[in-house]
């Protein structure tokens, strides 16, 4: 484990080159850019609020703010975003950089940072963008948002930890790869993210509890919609199953990394 | 010490009944895979600092998975690689180039790859940028590039910085001759500063004149390990076996591998081509004395029986041809049943090459009028510079320049 974070810090400037490559690369001869990155996340807000927020907005208790239901939709994909976004590159990213990997030796611990730098970075752009957003709709900054970030780092290592696993995994099963998308959109309706869990039947709320990203959502919600602080044993709860993910996680990847190549 | 060591190396790839057996294994449960297929087995080498050494072997003897093995990629099954030194290899020039960077982004990120800090690239950028010499373009996105242009500066980052071992594939035979020469020369010089030079190649030509010791690899073991003429020549005799077809060619008299065309009134029953020191040979050195021996037999009463030869380059082009009746030693009146012994000694005047020899039995001064047996591609030899100057073309032709 020492020695993978080691060989990391060395390819530490190769790491970060990699991140601002792929920015470049991503946007290269597009005119936007790099508002892209904002536009698309965006887009789905403007679209689930227009064709919800009729159904939805008188549903949102406890805040007077008329765009409440567009504030309360844009704090729960923050979360979604950056927990899909690292889950689903981590989900191909040995079987895409395979050709890499057998012709280059280099440590692969880079291969999933450079990911999670990437994804870190769209999601921090992505909040700022709403903070431009929530502003216009008067509703300002406040200290309570300084929650996000370990709110943010909890995302992280549990959406690493089941990236990481699925990763590599579906380098011998390939149909990992094709079948856990399906899965992350059930989930993506299973979680609180574009109707308030208020909505769902009394009897069947407590099955919320089995779902990881619930907690992370309803914190983002307490946070960016309430100014409330998160239930703090809900996340920690949250950040202890994270962290067994992300231990399994390492474990296999060490057990897993001499035997990916040979089959890629 | 020694530089590279490897030691009882052995690779399997392992294949189980169900994939789930095998992340059980990882979990440390005692799962059995169902099939294990060794591609190397046994394999013990050591090299030694300076040494230029090539590998050859047929294509599926384990070369690229020894190689895989030596700069880390792959992980062996069994025994071990010490290396005490950095190692680079040019074996897929271009890896990991992305067509919207520009040559200099990619130079970067490349040498990233290959483990420099920043200050380390930008003090080499320059030398790079020189001697890929592709101007301004360096400065362009790489999807603008030839594919000659994306080697040369992939060549130039893989070589940016002198490593203890060079691994070189037969990637290098690509690009134009301008830039070929040049790498090859920074090869030299890097094996006069001391890397040791681990040349992946079926060029003889290349590894001969590169390499002190070659490695023949066979069926994921190494058979022959020593000098590299002498290792190629067993390489050769393998292949020989495998297509069945020997050097000498012999015995056509079975009917079954009748490829002559003609009347078949006489007939070429063996050739076999020897070299200055008597040794039936295919690799021959520029102006080499050689001597091709050929056995006709009589199989029927014939007036006059005239032997031609000629020496063809690989596109087909003669380069030299004659036969007994310009040379006045026209048969005459030979009987069914007689045998006579051709010797014809040259200099293999020729340049670096592969050449056929072309032998035809006929009546007259050509072979238009009753043509006994023709054999085009009845031998084939190839020709290789070990001690002239280097030339190129098609013929030896020695020559003293004087400047003054």
């Amino acid at each position: 484990m020492f020695n993978m974070l080691r060989s990391l810090w060395q390819y530490r400037h190769f790491v970060l080159s990699s991140i601002r490559n792929e920015l470049i690369s991503r946007f290269a001869s597009s005119k936007l850019g790099g508002l892209w990155m904002i536009i698309n996340p965006l887009a789905q807000v403007a679209i689930y609020a227009l064709i919800l927020s009729n159904v939805l907005s008188a549903k949102l208790p406890g805040i007077d703010n008329k765009y409440a239901y567009a504030i309360y939709l844009m704090a729960g994909l923050l979360a979604w975003n950056l927990f899909s976004e690292i889950v689903s590159r981590c989900l191909n990213l040995f079987v895409e950089q395979g050709n890499l990997m057998k012709k280059m030796s280099f440590p692969r611990i880079a291969l999933p940072t450079i990911v999670t730098g990437s994804c870190i970075l769209n999601n921090i752009l992505l909040f700022i963008a709403m903070l431009g957003i929530f502003a216009l709709l008067g509703h300002q900054f406040s200290a309570t948002m300084l929650w996000l970030i370990p709110l943010t780092l909890v995302v992280l290592i549990l959406s690493l930890g089941l990236g990481l696993i699925l990763g590599i995994m579906n380098v011998f099963v390939r149909d990992i790869g094709q079948g856990f998308p399906i899965i992350l959109q059930v989930w993506f309706w299973f979680t609180p993210i574009v109707y308030p869990e208020s909505i769902i039947p009394e009897s069947y709320r407590g099955l919320l509890m089995l779902n990881p990203m619930y907690p992370i959502t309803s914190a983002y919600h307490k946070v960016l919609v309430y100014n409330q602080s998160p239930d703090l044993i809900h996340i920690a709860s949250i950040f202890g199953v994270a962290l067994a993910l992300m231990l399994v996680s390492l474990f296999l990847f060490r057990q897993a990394s001499a035997e990916m190549v040979d089959v890629l | 010490m020694s530089l590279l060591k490897v030691d009882n190396l052995g690779k399997a790839f392992r294949s189980y009944r169900s994939e789930w057996l095998r992340f059980a294994r990882w979990l440390g449960l005692p799962t059995k895979p169902s099939e294990e297929h060794w591609v190397l087995r046994h394999i013990n080498f050591a090299i030694e600092a300076g040494e230029a050494i090539g590998i050859i072997g047929q294509n599926g003897a384990g070369k690229s998975t020894l190689l895989k093995m030596i700069t880390g990629t792959l992980q062996p099954t069994e025994g071990q690689v010490q290396i005490n030194g950095r190692i680079a290899a040019i074996l897929e020039l271009g890896m990991g180039f992305n067509p919207e960077l520009t040559g200099r982004q990619n130079v970067f990120h490349a040498a990233g790859l290959m483990g420099f800090n920043p200050q380390q690239i930008q003090d080499a950028m320059a030398d790079i940028e020189a001697f890929a010499e592709i101007g301004e373009y360096f400065d362009q996105p790489v999807r603008a590039y030839s594919s000659g242009m994306q080697m040369r500066v992939a060549f130039a980052v893989a070589t940016a910085y002198r490593p203890e071992i060079l691994i070189v594939d037969e990637a290098l035979s690509v690009g134009d001759s301008y830039f070929q020469h040049k790498s090859f020369s920074r090869i030299r010089e890097f094996q006069e500063q001391g890397t040791t030079l681990l040349i992946v190649s079926h060029d003889r030509n290349a590894i001969q004149s590169l390499c002190d010791r070659a490695i023949l690899l066979e069926n994921g073991a190494v058979i022959k390990d020593g000098n590299p003429e002498e290792v190629f020549d067993f390489y050769n005799a393998i292949i020989a076996e495998k297509e069945n077809a020997t050097v000498e060619v012999k015995k056509l008299d079975n009917g079954k591998v009748q490829t002559s065309s003609g009347t078949g009134e006489a007939r070429i029953e063996e050739i076999a081509l020897y070299n200055s020191k008597g040794e039936v040979a295919d690799f021959i050195a520029v102006g080499e004395q050689l001597e091709l021996k050929i056995k006709v037999k009589i199989y029927q009463d014939i007036e006059t029986l005239v032997l031609g030869y000629g020496i063809k380059d690989r596109l087909g082009q003669v380069m030299y041809g004659t036969n007994t009746w310009h040379t006045n030693q026209v048969i005459n009146n030979p009987k069914a049943g007689n045998s006579y012994h051709f010797k014809i000694a040259f200099a293999a005047n020729f340049g670096v090459g592969s050449y056929s020899v072309v032998l035809a039995l006929h009546a007259q001064d050509t072979h238009l009028e009753s043509n006994y047996d023709w054999r085009d591609l009845s031998l084939i030899f190839n020709v290789v510079n070990l001690e002239k100057v280097q030339f190129s073309g098609c013929s030896w032709l020695p020559s003293e320049i004087s400047v003054k």
